[in-house]
């Protein structure tokens, strides 16, 4: 069912919600980006409508709530451990569509790899609601649309789509109605997708080993300068690493901390006795590419990648992810053609 | 011919080796102008001057070749450059009042440069609508952070932008590129303790290089824009220095009262027979002492508490004026 709310409707209903749940979106950070007087829209918890960045393409993805960049597991001293505490409260998430299908690639890591659960994962998890943010058009470097995430169609509690001082929602969760009934007024609504990007990726169906020897990744070695911003913005990496920190007063004591890796940046795979697995950038890059569109596809049947597009957004270095993605496939064609 | 080459000179025109021949001296403030105005200097070259531009240190430029007799006609066709770059003037239609207080120049800062911490040009503009037109001999530079590509530390005053960086340790993963990056392109202020980093509040210069770096948005820069103001660097041949620092994380109106309190102390203090009433301000401060300088400037100003002023400054440099040895 669809509801139609002017604006101080839907910030009635955003008002209502809040009473509830904790509402996390994305926000405008007026002056926090990299350069001076420049703003970053990534996410935070929000108290009002007006808060909430509906135009723009987050720069950060909504995953820090699940995944936090870093997070105290526990505490522990002696013989005893204290798991941390959590805001008990529920969570509203607004999001746009692709990151609605990234949260399925989290959760296959998280939640379905294996037999064990992520205890510290689930429980945040568990508390979590989606809202869908429908997409008016397509934003710089999205690929959403080749990568199949440009619409969600289910798994959202409710839609919004602004159109000037209207808000178009679409109330898919029963318990929700009730309030976009009280402030609004009965449409059909249908959240806006993207149906067609400027920019195409034509994914290889399978990757011949020989690629991982491949020139195409030499170029990556002398461009990009492993400052993992990639992996930090997109919204299916999941790659942590764990801090003990022992407290310096006291050093029976102490916390494990969880915090966010990037398979660029140094140290990523360093090993026991000084070994490095992929030291060069091109490596590194060969890793991330292949695991967004190879390696994960063999293992869960679908790609980890989807086109959102943020990691050509914040590289320094204007390196694309599609672009090598494409570079990818044509590689592989030509190894194709070389043995027929 | 008869020429009032004083006249000449405060009008910003050239005495020139060609008999009969001047160049005309613009201003560009903060080094920024318009393609439009850029094209009608460019017109003023070809028809008054000898068709060359010349670029000067200080982001001006200045058009050789013009014929004494032309400048009146070369002051109305500046008017329209004049007036696009918002300098002071006394008279429509006269040129520049005055060339004793310098271009105020810049690097490109903060419009541009991903290190600058400030909008250069708009200071430098908001200076020169401050302190110009004068006579006295000042030179203002801004630059956008300690890098100083606008070379601020040869200028009387130079400030240099400054961002305070704030910490997320939230946002923190610990990948150290903030302490690799200011150990590299800057101090080495940052360290490691327990997997998040520790700044040396001391050391911190506020370049922010750690934000610029910082792939998670655990550093930012301050809401505030700071600056550190460096005092009486110059070139020329008795004792070539630069300028040393008189004041970390200043304000701006701080800064633009300390400047204008400059003045004031130089009309009071300069030499009565300095050739042509120019006399560096530096060399006037070697003459009353730093402090009688300090109290003259510091005049009315209120620093903001976070604020830091050097008790007194030693400059540096060769003196030319008591030996040319090289050994």
């Amino acid at each position: 069912m669809g509801y139609v709310l002017k604006k101080e409707a839907f910030d009635q209903v955003i008002r209502e919600l809040g009473k509830t749940y904790r509402i996390y979106a994305p926000v405008v950070k007026t002056g926090e980006g990299r350069f001076t007087d420049v703003d970053v829209v990534r996410y935070d918890f929000v108290g009002s409508a007006e808060e909430i960045e509906l135009d723009k393409k987050s720069d950060y993805a909504f995953k820090e709530l699940l995944t936090p960049l870093s997070e105290t597991l526990f505490y522990f001293t002696e013989n005893a451990v204290k798991e941390a505490d959590k805001d008990p409260r529920e969570a509203l998430v607004f999001l746009r569509s692709c990151d609605l299908h990234a949260v399925k690639r989290l959760d296959q890591i998280y939640l379905a790899n294996g037999r064990e659960q992520d205890p510290f994962y689930k429980r945040v998890r568990d508390q979590l609601h989606f809202v869908l943010i429908g997409c008016a058009g397509s934003f710089d470097n999205c690929f959403c649309v080749d990568m199949g995430t440009n619409r969600s169609e289910s798994g959202y509690v409710f839609s919004v789509d602004r159109s000037g001082e209207d808000y178009f929602c679409d109330v898919k969760e029963d318990a929700f109605r009730a309030l976009f009934a009280a402030e609004g007024a009965e449409a059909d609504v249908t959240p806006r997708y993207v149906t067609e990007n400027p920019v195409h990726v034509s994914v290889p169906e399978t990757v011949p080993v020989s690629i991982y020897k491949h020139e195409l990744w030499d170029e990556y070695t002398a461009r990009c300068i492993n400052c993992g911003r990639c992996n930090f913005v997109c919204p299916t990496c999941t790659c942590y690493t764990m801090q003990d920190v022992f407290y310096t007063d006291n050093g029976r004591v102490g916390e494990r901390r969880r915090v966010g890796a990037s398979c660029m940046v140094d140290g990523y795979t360093n090993v026991a006795g000084g070994g490095q697995y992929r030291r060069t950038n091109g490596e590194r890059m060969r890793f991330k590419v292949l695991h967004k569109i190879h390696d994960f596809r063999k293992r869960f049947g679908y790609d980890m990648c989807v086109g959102c597009g943020r990691c050509d957004d914040v590289c320094p270095e204007y390196i694309s992810f599609s672009a090598c993605i494409n570079k990818v496939e044509k590689a592989v064609r030509e190894e194709a053609a070389d043995h027929e | 011919m008869d020429v009032n080459m004083k006249k000449l000179k405060k009008n910003a025109f050239r005495n020139s080796k060609v008999r009969g021949e001047t160049a005309s001296r613009i201003r560009i403030p903060g080094g920024v102008i318009n393609a439009k105005s850029m094209a009608k200097i460019a017109e003023i070259a070809e028809n008054y001057g000898n068709g060359t531009i010349f670029v000067t240190n200080r982001q001006g430029v200045e058009l050789p070749g013009i014929k004494m007799e032309d400048i009146p006609v070369v002051n109305l066709a500046l008017q329209e450059i004049i007036d696009d770059s918002g300098v002071n003037q006394e008279e429509r239609g006269q040129g520049y009042p005055a060339a004793g207080t310098r271009n105020v120049a810049a690097c490109p800062g903060a419009r541009l440069c991903p290190f600058g911490c400030y909008d250069t040009t708009a200071f430098a503009r908001k200076m020169d609508k401050a302190i110009f037109p004068n006579n006295l001999h000042f030179k203002v530079a801004f630059t956008g952070c300690s890098n100083d590509c606008a070379k601020v530390r040869m200028n009387d005053f130079g400030i240099i932008g400054m961002t305070e960086p704030q910490y997320d340790k939230d946002r923190c993963v610990g990948c150290e590129q903030c302490v690799k990056y200011c150990q590299k392109r800057s101090v080495g202020a940052l360290s490691m303790v327990n997997g998040k980093v520790v700044r040396d509040t001391d050391l911190c210069i506020g370049c922010g290089v750690c934000v610029a770096y910082c792939p998670t948005r655990a550093w930012t820069r301050s809401k505030e824009h700071y600056f550190r103001l460096v005092l009486l660097g110059r070139t020329g041949k008795q004792n070539p220095r630069l300028a040393e620092d008189f004041i970390k994380w200043a304000d701006e109106e701080s800064i633009l009262k300390i400047v204008k309190n400059a003045y004031a102390y130089v009309e009071e203090y300069i030499d009565p027979n300095a050739i042509e009433g120019k006399e560096h301000v530096g060399y006037i401060v070697d003459r009353t002492g730093f402090d009688e300088f300090a109290k003259w400037v510091m005049e009315g100003v209120e620093l903001p508490e976070k604020a830091e002023v050097t008790s007194r400054i030693y400059w540096g440099g060769k003196r030319y004026d008591r030996s040319n040895n090289l050994k």
